[in-house]
């Protein structure tokens, strides 16, 4: 009974550790404070400003076209990748496997800076066109999703391709209608990966960006040093949004794996181990 | 009449061109930066610059004790926590695990602005204490991707070991010692690197907490401001060589990686 206590209690403190300071900004982003401290009544300015001033909607807009452009290409190339790589050769698939690791465990600083160097110094791409941004945010994607679709098809049950192919399918039709939706799960999965990954990524886009167009985090990060209390309240309410936006994404994640699919899945799980 | 035979092994090969071009010739540019001057010639001076300077042998060393501190307080908070979660029987523990990771959803700039505004009322000036305020705000960062390895290393972890164990005569802290522990120090290695890498890097966090950092992330963005690239090359060579050699000690497969990311689906 003790340690139940105990334990329940450290479980209660580290939550608060995490979420106290991303509550108490949800509570003053709903009030006029421009600080922390002093209530000074209920007010929906905040929100207002968010969805009303331009550059904070550019911002926005600009941050989460971003993500959905660098998962889809990422979840096109990535899944490509893994099931090219899954029928090739061992040598083929270890020399992919090794170039799709360096950027998961590379800091993000660092292939920030040699994707700049190369694109933007060496071969003289402007900025301004996005496409250093974009390529950027697609290496940061595309190898989770290869590492999301990888244990997919190590699962599928390799029969059903070849008994396609006997009943006269093409390759191609085998592979968009037998291969293609025994992994759709990892495609997704990799897919919702890419779009958190790019949101929260700050290194490769403050590294490859145009001068004149910010992502969350390094508006943000400008926001900090700048002294605009009426940005500065605005992106408390945005925090708001965001973590409203996570737990519902969390909470629909959960209801629909407590479905039919739950019991599936896991005992692919243990098939795998 | 012969067509082109469509082969499934073709498929690896536009992202073949694409990890060759934007993955290893970036790493190719920036050895070659490294090793030139700003001329073009071929110098060491960048490497021996490095060991000489003492700013930036200063950086690297309070970069590792830093990061060593971060994981290690990291570690001491997910440990029992990610216990608690996965081992005591909680009837909604995969529920309660969301609630521990869900933060790694939200983006962290607004997190750790969160978490200046509250440490601020606290503690007044932040740059008072460097230091703790690294500590402090690194964990809150990176607090999610050390419970996450940990939690799915302890779930797995065989009863009947423990059972075994317990059978055999030994008592409580004993089987947490010689089985569990041991069993677990996958998701302890996987943590450590989840944590340890971005917290000699990630320089940001520090640069919002109180605009000023020296960590091994920083002299890059320093250098790439001063449009240094040999320089800059140079310092990312030598994290890329430290990170490359972390994850060759800690032999960890990448098997995981998607996972600890917060891929659960």
């Amino acid at each position: 009974m003790m340690k139940k206590i105990l334990s329940h209690t450290w479980l209660v403190l580290v939550a608060l550790f995490m979420y106290v300071p991303v509550l108490i900004l949800a509570f003053y982003s709903f009030t006029k404070s421009t600080a922390i401290g002093a209530v000074r009544g209920f007010s929906l300015q905040n929100y207002v400003t968010l969805f009303t001033m331009e550059e904070l909607r550019d911002m926005i807009v600009g941050t989460l076209a971003l993500a959905v452009g660098a998962a889809v290409i990422a979840s096109v190339l990535g899944t490509l990748g893994a099931v090219g790589a899954f029928y090739s050769r061992p040598s083929t698939r270890a020399a992919l496997e090794t170039a799709n690791r360096i950027p998961v465990v590379n800091a993000d600083v660092v292939t920030a800076f040699s994707i700049c160097i190369m694109l933007i110094i060496v071969f003289g791409i402007d900025k301004d066109t996005f496409v250093p941004l974009v390529i950027g945010h697609s290496v940061l994607c595309t190898p989770f999703v290869y590492l999301a679709v990888m244990p997919k098809l190590k699962q599928m049950d390799n029969g059903l391709y070849e008994a396609a192919l006997d009943l006269g399918a093409t390759p191609f039709q085998a592979l968009r209608k037998v291969v293609i939706p025994q992994i759709i799960p990892g495609i997704v999965s990799g897919f919702m990966l890419s779009i958190t990954l790019s949101l929260d990524d700050y290194f490769i886009s403050t590294y490859t960006k145009p001068a004149t167009f910010d992502t969350i985090s390094t508006y943000v990060v400008n926001a900090t040093r700048g002294s605009q209390t009426e940005i500065k309240t605005a992106l408390w309410a945005l925090s708001t949004v965001i973590f409203v936006i996570v737990i519902l994404a969390v909470m629909i994640m959960n209801a629909a794996s407590d479905g039919p699919g739950k019991k599936q899945e896991v005992s692919a799980h243990d098939g795998r181990k | 009449m012969r067509t082109i035979r469509f082969s499934r092994k073709q498929l690896c090969i536009p992202y073949a061109l694409f990890l060759f071009c934007f993955v290893v010739l970036p790493l190719a540019v920036i050895v070659y930066y490294a090793f030139t001057d700003g001329s073009g010639h071929f110098t060491l001076a960048n490497l021996i610059s490095f060991f000489t300077n003492g700013n930036t042998i200063g950086t690297l060393c309070y970069s590792i004790v830093t990061a060593a501190a971060v994981t290690a307080v990291c570690l001491v908070i997910a440990y029992p926590t990610a216990y608690v979660l996965a081992r005591s029987g909680l009837k909604r523990g995969p529920v309660l695990l969301m609630l521990f990771i869900l933060p790694m959803w939200i983006n962290f700039t607004l997190r750790i602005t969160a978490l200046k505004e509250i440490l601020t009322v606290i503690e007044g000036n932040l740059s008072l204490h460097p230091f703790l305020n690294t500590v402090i705000a690194m964990t809150y960062d990176f607090l999610p991707f050390m419970i996450l390895p940990l939690y799915t290393t302890l779930l797995e972890l065989d009863e009947s070991l423990l059972e075994a164990a317990r059978d055999l005569g030994a008592g409580e802290a004993e089987v947490f010692l010689r089985v569990t522990l041991p069993l677990s120090m996958p998701g302890v290695v996987s943590g450590i690197t989840m944590t340890f890498l971005p917290a000699m890097t990630n320089y940001v966090i520090l640069d919002m907490m109180y605009n000023s950092t020296y960590i091994m992330g920083s002299l890059i963005g320093s250098y790439f401001n001063i449009y240094d690239w040999n320089n800059g090359s140079m310092i990312s060579l030598i994290l890329f060589g430290l990170i490359c050699l972390v994850s060759w000690v800690t032999g960890r497969g990448g098997a995981n990686d998607a996972e600890n990311r917060g891929a659960i689906l």
